[in-house]
């Protein structure tokens, strides 16, 4: 009764390299004139962007969608774990493509870097032209504040430290060099400073990186410097497995906060302490909302995340602009991707009430997250999000995490990748 | 820098009075679609294993979600997610999940156990699974073209008795052999 991998694989062929044939690219680019009377432009066709581009078009096929990625293939970090763990052979299965969802919804994908957005005059520009928008949703994801790490090179240091934090040929990166490892080497995973891109992910990956360890590099270790002070997130579950899987093999370190890299000698340096070395060096750098954000301006005072409000998600900085996803504050709701599909579906629902000058509509989201901890078993946290004076709040007695590492949900979370990336793409 | 925190000190007391205007109460599409991320677009599960919820009965629907509140019924977070809603909630997305087309699957099915299902259902279980399980009587939830692997799980629960099973599904389930069971489960999946 239980699921094998090839027909959790094959379920999973979800939009693969096949199905680039139908290019979905208007032929000129972001020029283009306006098809019907109103428009909703959507930036960056990630978990948040194609969920609020196909809602959009679902509730109000009279509204024009345009949505632009920098990508003509998404890959997914959920589940790019377990490629780094050696759970799944490579990203093949977690790459999807644009061309039903373009298909299926009347949507116009155009593949183009978004370089600026005027938000006086309404318009958002790329290589391909400049486009005029009635309204735009920004879910461009996050980028790195690589700044703060002493000794960072952006284009050198990931090719030697890959932070493998946007999935792709970074998490390919990171497997290899974790084949390539000698028995007995040290894997060093840096964490920082909340809040960043999916909170139980970095523990995940040790306990991925853990498992692969155990059976293939005897005598090797993680050390996790986390820049917090205890594990972020689902705390006692993790602790639970690495006692029953992984004793001896990961050294958990809280409060230690990586402030500096030397690639040359594989070291880390560390606030008051010691420089630590590694074979493998996994920095997961600090993060902020994805460069555009920034560039038109709609991050808060704290210059990282884009403040919103938590009914419509339209940007508190800038009228006719809503952001979504990791990008924007959604206050108890973590940055993750069925966070920002729930958040997309909220936005969509309340740019078409606004667009049709309909009362809006108050948010309800749900957040899940689940986490292998070893070939077998996963755990999860879920939460159920509602507005309160203002603010997304977790409802009360609510949500939370499993009550014990579960096969069973090991099942689902095979099957929950499979539903949100066929939501996504279809 | 203390410029742009001035523009953006005021741009955020501006909305703040727009966004006074208060908003409706979260719609029956608004509660249903946070479900799709795991359901499937309009309760239409890609499977394997997580199930459909298009095309269940309002009452189905809510007397599951009542039972995972509860802990009635076990779940593995169904339990933790219904926590966060009101019976008239699980009213509201009862309604709409109710609404959406039966959702058809295709899966790899045993075309033997099918049929042998297809023989046995009549006189076992057709009495609550209506119409070879498009519909179900009161709260009996549909299984026309529910996904294997989930309803494979939910009968190895009732027979272990971690799932409670109603008194005269018992009664018929009971006499069966587990093979009947896996070709009833194989016929009610393989339902279009
Ligand atoms: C290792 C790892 C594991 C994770 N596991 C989980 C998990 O199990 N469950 C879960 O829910 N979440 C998980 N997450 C978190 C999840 O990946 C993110 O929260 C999610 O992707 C956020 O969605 P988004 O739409 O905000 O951004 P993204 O999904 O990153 O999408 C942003 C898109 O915008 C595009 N873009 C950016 N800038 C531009 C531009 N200027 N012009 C054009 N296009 C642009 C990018 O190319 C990208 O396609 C994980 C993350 C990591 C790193
Ligand atoms: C994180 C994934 C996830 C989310 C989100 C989710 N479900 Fe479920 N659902 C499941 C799983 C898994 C099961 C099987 C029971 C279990 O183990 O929790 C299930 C079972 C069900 C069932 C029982 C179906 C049957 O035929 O037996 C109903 C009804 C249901 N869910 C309704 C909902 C509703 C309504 C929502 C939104 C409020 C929702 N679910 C959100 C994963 C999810
Ligand atoms: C007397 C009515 C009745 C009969 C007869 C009956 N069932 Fe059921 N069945 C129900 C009800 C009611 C439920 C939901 C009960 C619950 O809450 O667990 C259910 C649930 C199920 C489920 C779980 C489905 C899901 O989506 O969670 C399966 C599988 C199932 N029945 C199989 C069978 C089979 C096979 C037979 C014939 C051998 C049968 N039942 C006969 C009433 C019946």
């Amino acid at each position: 009764m239980t699921l094998d991998r090839r027909s959790f694989l094959k379920a999973l062929g979800v939009g693969s390299a096949a199905s680039l044939a139908a290019c979905a690219t208007p032929g000129g680019g972001l020029s283009m004139a306006k098809s019907g009377g109103r428009r909703v432009v959507v930036v960056g066709g990630g978990y948040g962007g194609t969920i609020a581009a196909k809602y959009v078009r679902m509730l109000d096929a009279s509204i024009e969608v345009v949505l632009i990625e920098r990508n003509r293939q998404f890959v997914s970090c959920p589940f790019s774990n377990l490629v780094v763990g050696g759970m799944l052979n490579d990203l093949s299965t977690l790459t999807v493509g644009y061309d039903k969802l373009a298909a299926n919804h009347a949507i116009k994908v155009v593949y183009d870097t978004v370089t600026g957005i005027d938000t006086a005059a309404k318009t958002v520009t790329g290589s391909t032209g400049t486009i005029d928008y009635d309204r735009l949703i920004v879910a461009p994801g996050v980028d790195f504040r690589f700044e703060e790490l002493e000794g960072y090179d952006p284009a050198t240091t990931p090719e030697i430290m890959p932070h493998a934090w946007k999935a792709g040929p970074q998490t390919l990166l990171l497997r290899r060099q974790l084949e390539a490892m000698r028995p007995g080497g040290t894997v060093i995973i840096s964490v920082p400073a909340t809040p960043f891109r999916c909170p139980p992910g970095p523990y995940e990956r040790a306990s991925m990186i853990a498992m692969y360890l155990k059976r293939s590099k005897p005598g090797s270790k993680v050390v996790v410097l986390d820049a917090n002070p205890d594990i972020v997130s689902k705390a006692g579950l993790f602790r639970k497995a690495w006692a029953k899987h992984y004793q001896g093999i990961i050294d958990y370190r809280g409060a230690k906060r990586v402030t500096g890299v030397n690639p040359r000698n594989m070291t880390v340096s560390i606030e008051g302490l010691e420089d630590v070395k590694g074979d493998v060096i996994n920095v997961i750098p600090p993060q902020r909302a994805g460069d555009i954000a920034r560039a038109a301006k709609l991050t808060g005072p704290d210059n990282r995340w884009c403040p919103v409000n938590a009914t419509t998600f339209e940007s508190t900085v800038a009228k006719n602009v809503h952001v979504i996803g990791d990008a924007c504050i959604a206050g108890a709701m973590p940055k993750s991707g069925y966070s920002a599909n729930s958040e997309a579906k909220v936005c969509a629902a309340n740019v078409v009430a606004l667009m049709n000058g309909r009362e809006t509509i108050e948010m309800s989201g749900i957040n899940t997250c689940y986490s292998f901890v070893s070939e077998k078993e996963a755990v999860s946290v879920a939460g159920v999000y509602a507005v309160k004076g203002g603010a997304i709040i977790s409802v009360p007695n609510s949500g939370g995490v499993s009550p014990d590492l579960s096969e069973t949900e090991a099942i689902y979370a095979k099957s929950w990748i499979n539903n949100i990336l066929v939501e996504m793409t279809t | 820098m203390i410029q742009r925190s001035a523009t953006w000190a005021l741009a955020a007391l501006v909305s703040l009075c727009a966004g006074a205007a208060v908003a409706a109460p979260p719609s029956a599409a608004m509660l249903s679609n946070a479900c799709a991320g795991c359901h499937g677009t309009n309760g239409g599960s890609a499977g394997p294993s997580m199930p459909s919820l298009a095309g269940q009965s309002k009452e189905a629907i809510v007397d599951a979600m009542k039972k995972f509140k509860s802990g009635e019924r076990p779940s593995t977070i169904m339990g933790r997610l219904a926590k966060g809603y009101t019976d008239a909630d699980f009213a509201t997305m009862g309604d709409y999940f109710s609404r959406q087309k039966l959702h058809p699957t295709r899966q790899a099915l045993d075309p033997a156990l099918v049929a042998r299902g297809a023989a046995l259902q009549e006189a076992n279980c057709s009495r609550c699974h209506l119409e070879d399980g498009k519909e179900g009587k009161d709260d009996t939830p549909a299984m026309a073209s529910q996904w294997l692997p989930y309803l494979q799980m939910q009968m190895s629960m009732y027979l272990s008795g971690q799932r409670k099973m109603p008194e005269k599904m018992e009664e018929k389930v009971k006499p069966l052999s587990r093979a009947d069971l896996e070709a009833l489960l194989h016929f009610y999946a393989s339902v279009k």
